[in-house]
């Protein structure tokens, strides 16, 4: 048995243990630590999609417990690429962090491992507890990376964020309680198979349960209407840990395709795909909400946080309609949208800097010191954002747009593209107000000192990241696609679960 | 009689959580979160069903067999989520106290309303 599929989680785990370690001996040493973690971690994820590529799902068993008793780790195509994309996401947030935040921020290096191996975790396990145990994990270290170095109004943004999760959490007990009751089973290829085999009055009890999960997935995934405490908390988060939160509310939805898909996929008689019919509603009634968000945002940063929301609605439209072809165009614009908002996130924080007193105040016009280079960053990031060619949102909208099955084209078609039109009517105003109505920057002691270049730098590599996804568009594609099909085909991730057996252990009874 | 205390022991910590989670204090909503968290333990030890005197761990010489034996799992999923609750009522403290310092008062929305001021 390889043990690759157990590295992402362990490395940043023992790299945070080993910062702290060596947290007195200076910053130096915590960031070689944090890059070396990195590197490796970065090595792990191309391996993994090295191996998923292939269509061969790997199934660890830790503890060499068979997968019905013990906890089971899987990879396939889709949490390969997820795990990948974090890697990518992590190594820009953390370039941006190390220019200077990490500094300010205590022991900023030891939460962010921490924080990728609950992603990691999450990502990767097999198991419905251990799911519910790395999303602790991943918001743990979450809320000390938003909590690290604020005071005032980013406390009480916390504290509402903090409150907000720990009843999700709570929540996400409730029905894993239930699910087990009526299962006996937590391993999601062994409940997906007890599920089926249901009697049909358990089958009632059942569909609440598996509904309360999804009230606890589509609250970290910000949809409607458990979305309202992203945009105070994003938009008074750091910019190198905000950065890396784009991805957490990917996990939320990639949590709904994998368990929706799964546990309660194809094959499971009466239950099978009955959140999908209340997700599109739900779905693209938020991107309106959110768009509508974007427009009337009154700061820089509050404007990307919608579209953070924005784009996970999109991505429950993809999912829901549960093709193929859908869901791998929505794994193609899952990607794109992480890094873009990413990016988005680290141009804002520039400008706000830039402006001195006025910070991202949209409502007056201040002083911008680089016009030149902040406004190209924000240009191409919000082209990729709002979806016109020929950036990586082009091509994932046009995609989705294409798959979307005759039935539906009426109403995802008008709401996706009125949608992308209000957002680039905001990104423009936004545009408009920060840099053209710009003041000439006044001389000597009121400009802000220059951006930094490893700042400039990590969010030059997510923009690059955006043109690279453009350009390979053709194989990353392909790619997400055979993901898609994957991912809807859960009888041969279910078959390779219960043949994988122990290899020291012998057989229980 | 023992699944209908349980069942209005869950019950009624949940009400008690839920109304305590959406008062306007700092305060009163962690202890809501600790009430709930509280319910939620009580849940998930009942998913394994109820037994009286049934050890979860196997004994020498007793038979093997669910007649025997109470569910060991929900136990443990039961200490895994009082550790991680606990932990999570530590951290809402910290915060609140934090907020309140900072803020100059502990309502959630760490202003007081308008008609107190």
């Amino acid at each position: 048995m390889s043990q690759l599929p157990i590295l992402p989680i362990l490395v940043p785990m023992l790299a945070a243990a080993m910062i702290l370690l060596v947290e007195r001996r200076g910053i130096a040493w915590q960031r070689a630590v944090s890059w070396t973690a990195m590197g490796i971690l970065l090595a792990c994820a191309i391996a993994l999609v090295a191996r998923a590529h292939h269509g061969e799902v790997m199934v660890y068993l830790l503890g060499d417990w068979p997968a019905r008793l013990g906890i089971a780790l899987m990879v396939d195509r889709v949490n390969a690429l997820m795990v990948l994309t974090t890697a990518l996401l992590a190594s820009a947030s953390l370039l941006y962090a190390c220019a200077g935040w990490d500094r300010r921020a205590l022991h900023f290096h030891a939460l962010f491992q921490l924080q990728l191996a609950g992603l990691n975790g999450a990502f990767l396990t097999g198991d419905l507890f251990n799911l519910f145990v790395f999303f602790e994990v991943l918001l743990i270290a979450s809320y000390g990376l938003l909590l690290s170095g604020g005071r005032g109004l980013r406390m009480r943004a916390g504290m509402h964020y903090v409150v907000f999760n720990i009843v999700a959490s709570t929540l996400f007990l409730i029905a894993l309680g239930l699910l087990y009751g009526m299962t006996g089973t937590l391993n999601m290829a062994d409940m997906a198979l007890r599920i089926a085999a249901a009697d049909a009055q358990d089958v009632a009890l059942i569909r609440a349960a598996s509904g309360i999960l999804l009230v606890v997935f589509c609250a970290k995934a910000a949809l409607l209407p458990l979305y309202l405490w992203l945009p105070e908390t994003y938009s008074r988060a750091p910019a190198a840990v905000v950065a890396l939160f784009t991805v957490m509310t990917k996990v939320g939805v990639y949590a709904v395709l994998r368990v929706y898909s799964l546990v309660f996929g194809e094959g499971t008689g009466e239950l099978a795909g009955w959140a999908w019919a209340w997700l599109l509603p739900a779905g693209l009634v938020t991107l309106v909400l959110a768009s509508l968000g974007v427009l009337a945002a009154r700061t820089l940063r509050g404007g990307v946080a919608y579209l953070v929301i924005a784009s996970a609605a999109t991505l429950f439209v993809a999912f829901s309609l549960n093709t193929p072809a859908t869901v791998g165009a929505g794994l193609y614009y899952l990607v794109h949208s992480t890094f873009v908002t990413a990016a988005l996130f680290l141009v804002v924080d520039l400008v706000r800097r830039q402006r001195g007193a006025s910070g991202d105040r949209l409502d007056v016009a201040a002083p911008l010191g680089s016009k030149t280079l902040l406004g190209l960053m924000f240009l191409v990031a919000a082209v990729s954002v709002a979806g016109l060619p020929p950036l990586s949102g082009f091509i994932g909208k046009i995609t989705l747009l294409a798959a979307v099955p005759a039935a539906h084209t009426a109403w995802v078609w008008s709401i996706v593209l009125l949608t992308s039109l209000m957002a680039l009517v905001a990104l423009s105003r936004m545009g408009s107000q920060a840099f053209w109505r710009a003041q000439p920057v006044p001389d000597g002691e009121g400009a802000a000192p220059a951006p930094k270049r490893l700042e400039v730098a990590a969010a030059l590599l997510l923009l690059g990241y955006g043109v690279a996804l453009a350009l390979a568009a053709a194989p990353v594609l392909r790619y997400t696609l055979a993901a898609g099909e994957q991912v809807l085909a859960p009888a041969s991730y279910i078959e390779q679960v219960r043949a994988t057996q122990p290899l020291r252990r012998a057989p229980s009874p | 009689m023992m699944e209908f205390a349980l069942a209005s022991a869950i019950g009624a910590l949940t009400a008690g959580g839920v109304y305590l989670l959406l008062r306007a204090r700092s305060f009163d909503v962690i202890l809501g979160l600790t009430l709930l968290s509280y319910a939620t333990n009580l849940l998930i030890f009942s998913a394994g069903r109820l037994a009286v005197g049934k050890p979860p761990v196997l004994l020498e010489g007793v038979e093997t067999t669910l007649a025997n034996y109470t569910d060991p799992l929900p136990q443990a999923l039961v200490l895994t989520a009082i550790v991680i609750a606990f932990a999570m009522t530590a951290v809402t403290i910290v915060v609140a106290m934090r907020s309140r310092a900072d803020n100059r008062s502990d309502h959630v929305d760490a202003r007081e309303p308008e008609a107190d001021a």
